[in-house]
């Protein structure tokens, strides 16, 4: 395994990690905008954009496309999330070139006016889609309460107001500011000839004009808020609270992680003996999710309504009680096995090391192997994790819950501003 | 090339148990699925939920571990599980680092062969089971397919894994040990394995663990009954979703990559028809897909759409001109597409221990061989647009069944 990067003259960057033996490769374009980058009237634009780049391009229809993609025998897609739009594809060695011309050509879309109007009403069904099932919106919701007044705020999708008036002209403009090749990160794993990518990508991109680059990046200021919204068809109540995590160049990153898993992974943890094994709740797990400039440690529940508010006070307690009589170095291990060995058993496939790469490069400017992934959770002390957990309960918490009624139990329940009560 | 190892392992040990094993030397990484024929076909007719409530019940909790061992060991070892019931097996599927492979499957063998079944458990097992069904009854999309499943197969096979709460509340711990004497018998249970191993210290392993489980009696599995009709759940949300079922060939057949390529030409990837007539000509939904499901000589085609309840009228009505237009013609193009799709797929399979362990053993259920790869893409190679054409005309659909949950109930139109 070997990794190469290389810089354009036009500022885009093409990076690999070959592994000339394996089966597959996979290809990517990693693009530098998402949601966080967007004004408020043109919420939904990164991730509306992200669909209208398989419609089409100046010298090819949308059909024409698809069947190109298909041609690959490929696995193709692409997301868009907060700070990112992604679009990949998986496939043999021997398309490698029709696969780059593919999404390069791509990169430059027709943004077609009729095209625009029917995609319109199917990311509208994708937006009805997700309000109907579990947590109805209440992820939404948290996101907005709790980065209110910094960018993170918005929504991908955005809402069924921005996205029915948003203009073809206006997606036009976010594209040649955010789409420009200093902008885009080329990635590769797997089976890739890396020259010849470079040479492909300079003879597919030459004509791309560099554009200077502007997030906006801010500190978090903390916050403390409750909402209990009612969704009357819902049979669970659905709980998710989030609070001040390390961010993505953060290196207490791993440590709270690692805590995070200890505490509230799905299986062997604390909370998972004390709530899920035990049938008193569907789901109590904690999590990260790591930004340019913030993080968030999460807790999520889900559980039968009338036990919700017990339910969280035993979250609470177990929190507590671990902070108390501390984390133990056996626990620690579980967990750092647990990450570790995830880690490795995902490498196998290139389509999953081109997340790896490809993240780690375009958020962090960092190559690591997946021996140096590993060694950096192999590294964290049980004083490290105990510190992460102490931040957690003394920071400010935004809380959102969703069930099928007013929830009074819950509400006193969820009330003291810490998560440590 | 005559001496080269087969691309599977087999061997039948005395007692039934069919062991497979693909081995793939350039993984790090082992797999095994474990299928035992104790799945929701086999529950008591008063106690749906059973079969699941079991497999939870027995992991509280075997050999020499307790239940919180069993959970902290695997934990330990970075295995990587699920356990889940079908119609017709329990299923185990596990994958971990090669150097961890063989104490967690010395594990599971404990788990399937000497549950301690704690009575201080059995309440937990259930709560589970019920947490877990009142989830899925949250998502739409799953009550609608479970709709459809019962309204299809009726009893015992359209039996939902997840159960109905009268059924998990009436169980019991006498009826979920003997259920469990009957069934968890190697007889005519399935052990696949792929990834890095060595066949022969795999086979004495095997042999340690399961020769001495007793053989135990033939299960004749009932056949299954298919039905057709239409249903409306009503559910306050956005969304109708829409499921649509038809009859066609099964895994079994020797012309099932002719149906599995006529539902390729429907729903594999972007070009195929479902998604272009639906989503991007029209743009009546987000997700739409057709996919084949079979049971032994029954198989399907189910396609499953969600959209807002004022097109969801347009959109069945759109998805059935389009399974039809498969008799009218399917040209060159759409063929090649789903010949190198498929033949990737096969490609890209063998980077994943886990699904390969998966296929063979399901290859092994529906054929009582696993075909090789070559075979495999020869079945493909001989697809043309006429042999499809030929046979959804031999083969065209019947039995339909409609289930649609939320919004109004929709009209099966075009003389079905």
């Amino acid at each position: 395994m070997e990794f190469k990067r290389q810089t354009l003259p036009n500022g885009l960057e093409v990076i690999a990690e070959v592994q000339p033996e394996a089966f597959s490769m996979s290809i990517g374009f990693f693009v530098n905008t998402g949601a966080r980058d967007e004004t408020p009237e043109l919420s939904g634009v990164s991730h509306f954009l992200e669909h209208m780049l398989f419609k089409g391009t100046p010298s090819r229809s949308a059909e024409q496309l698809n069947q190109m993609l298909d041609d690959l025998g490929s696995q193709s897609n692409a997301y868009t999330s907060e700070e990112q739009t992604v679009y990949y594809l998986s496939s043999l060695p021997e398309f490698q070139g029709q696969a780059l011309e593919l999404l390069a050509d791509m990169m430059r879309p027709a943004l077609r006016e009729e095209d625009f109007e029917t995609e319109r009403q199917v990311i509208l069904e994708e937006i009805a889609m997700y309000d109907d099932q579990p947590p109805y919106g209440a992820i939404d919701r948290l996101m907005e309460d709790y980065f209110q007044g910094h960018p993170l705020a918005g929504r991908v999708l955005g809402s069924c107001e921005s996205v029915s008036q948003l203009k073809t002209d206006a997606m036009r403009r976010y594209h040649e500011a955010h789409y420009a090749p200093n902008h885009l990160c080329l990635v590769a794993a797997g089976a890739v000839d890396f020259d010849r990518l470079v040479d492909q990508a300079l003879e597919a991109t030459q004509s791309w004009q560099p554009r200077p680059r502007h997030r906006v990046t801010q500190a978090h200021q903390p916050k403390t808020s409750r909402h209990l919204l009612v969704h009357p068809p819902a049979i669970q109540q659905y709980t998710v609270a989030f609070a001040p995590g390390p961010s993505r160049s953060d290196p207490e990153k791993h440590a709270t992680r690692l805590m995070t898993s200890i505490l509230g992974d799905d299986t062997g943890s604390r909370l998972f003996w004390r709530l899920v094994d035990t049938g008193d709740a569907e789901a109590a797990s904690l999590f990260t999710q790591e930004y340019q400039d913030c993080g968030v440690v999460g807790i999520f529940l889900s559980c039968q309504p009338a036990a919700s508010s017990s339910n969280w006070i035993a979250i609470a307690d177990e929190l507590k009680k671990a902070m108390r009589d501390k984390l133990t170095e056996s626990e620690l291990q579980q967990a750092k096995n647990k990450v570790c060995s995830s880690i490795a058993l995902a490498a196998e496939r290139p389509g999953n090391r081109l997340f790896s790469v490809g993240n780690a490069w375009t958020l962090r400017k960092t190559y690591e192997t997946v021996a140096e992934s590993v060694a950096k959770y192999q590294q964290v002390t049980v004083g490290q994790c105990q510190a992460a957990l102490e931040k957690l309960l003394s920071a400010p918490s935004v809380i959102v819950s969703v069930g099928p009624e007013e929830n009074r139990e819950l509400s006193d329940a969820i009330a003291s501003p810490s998560l440590g009560g | 090339m005559t001496n080269r190892p087969p691309e599977v392992f087999i061997e039948s040990l005395d007692n039934g148990l069919t062991v497979l094993g693909e081995p793939m030397p350039w993984l790090q990484s082992s797999a095994f699925t474990l299928l035992i024929p104790a799945g929701t076909v086999r529950e008591d007719e008063v106690l749906p939920g059973s079969a699941g409530v079991l497999q939870e019940w027995m992991q509280r909790g075997a050999g020499d571990l307790d239940s919180r061992q069993i959970v902290d060991r695997l934990d330990f070892l970075g295995v990587e599980r699920s356990s889940s019931v079908s119609s017709l097996h329990a299923i185990f599927s596990v994958a971990s680092l090669a150097e961890s492979f063989e104490e967690a499957m010395s594990i599971y063998a404990k788990i399937v062969r000497q549950p301690h079944f704690p009575q201080e458990e059995l309440e937990d097992a259930k709560a589970v089971a019920i947490q877990e069904l009142h989830s899925a009854e949250d998502d739409p999309a799953h009550r609608c397919l479970r709709g459809m499943k019962e309204l299809r197969y009726g009893t015992p096979y359209g039996r939902s894994s997840y159960g109905t709460l009268a059924g998990i509340e009436a169980i019991d711990g006498d009826s979920l040990t003997s259920l469990h004497e009957d069934l968890y018998e190697p007889q005519q249970a399935i052990l696949a394995v792929a990834g890095r191993f060595d066949w022969k210290r795999l086979i004495e392993q095997v042999n340690r663990l399961f020769g001495d489980w007793t053989k135990g009696s033939h299960w004749d599995r009932p056949e299954v009954t298919v039905r057709s009709g239409a249903q409306h759940i009503p559910h306050d949300s956005q969304q109708t979703q829409i499921a649509v079922t038809y009859d066609a060939v099964p895994y079994e057949h020797s012309e099932y990559y002719q149906s599995r390529g006529l539902v390729g030409v429907l729903s594999d990837g972007m070009s195929s028809r479902l998604f272009t007539e639906v989503r991007e000509k029209r743009g009546l939904a987000y997700h739409v897909s057709a996919s084949s499901q079979s049971f032994p000589r029954a198989g399907n085609v189910l396609c499953f759409a969600g959209t807002t309840r004022e097109r969801a009228q347009e959109t069945l009505d759109v998805v059935l001109q389009t399974i039809e237009s498969l008799g009218e013609s399917i040209s060159q193009s759409e063929v090649a597409r789903l010949k190198t799709r498929i033949k990737t797929m096969l490609v890209m399979e063998q980077e994943s221990s886990m699904a390969r362990s998966s296929q063979i053993a399901s290859d092994w259920y529906h054929l009582g061989r696993v075909p090789s790869r070559a075979e495999v893409a020869g079945l493909i190679e001989a697809i043309t647009p006429d042999s499809l054409i030929d046979h959804f005309r031999r083969h065209p659909p019947t039995r339909w069944a409609l289930v649609t949950l939320g919004g109004d109930p929709l009209e099966l139109r075009h003389g079905i």
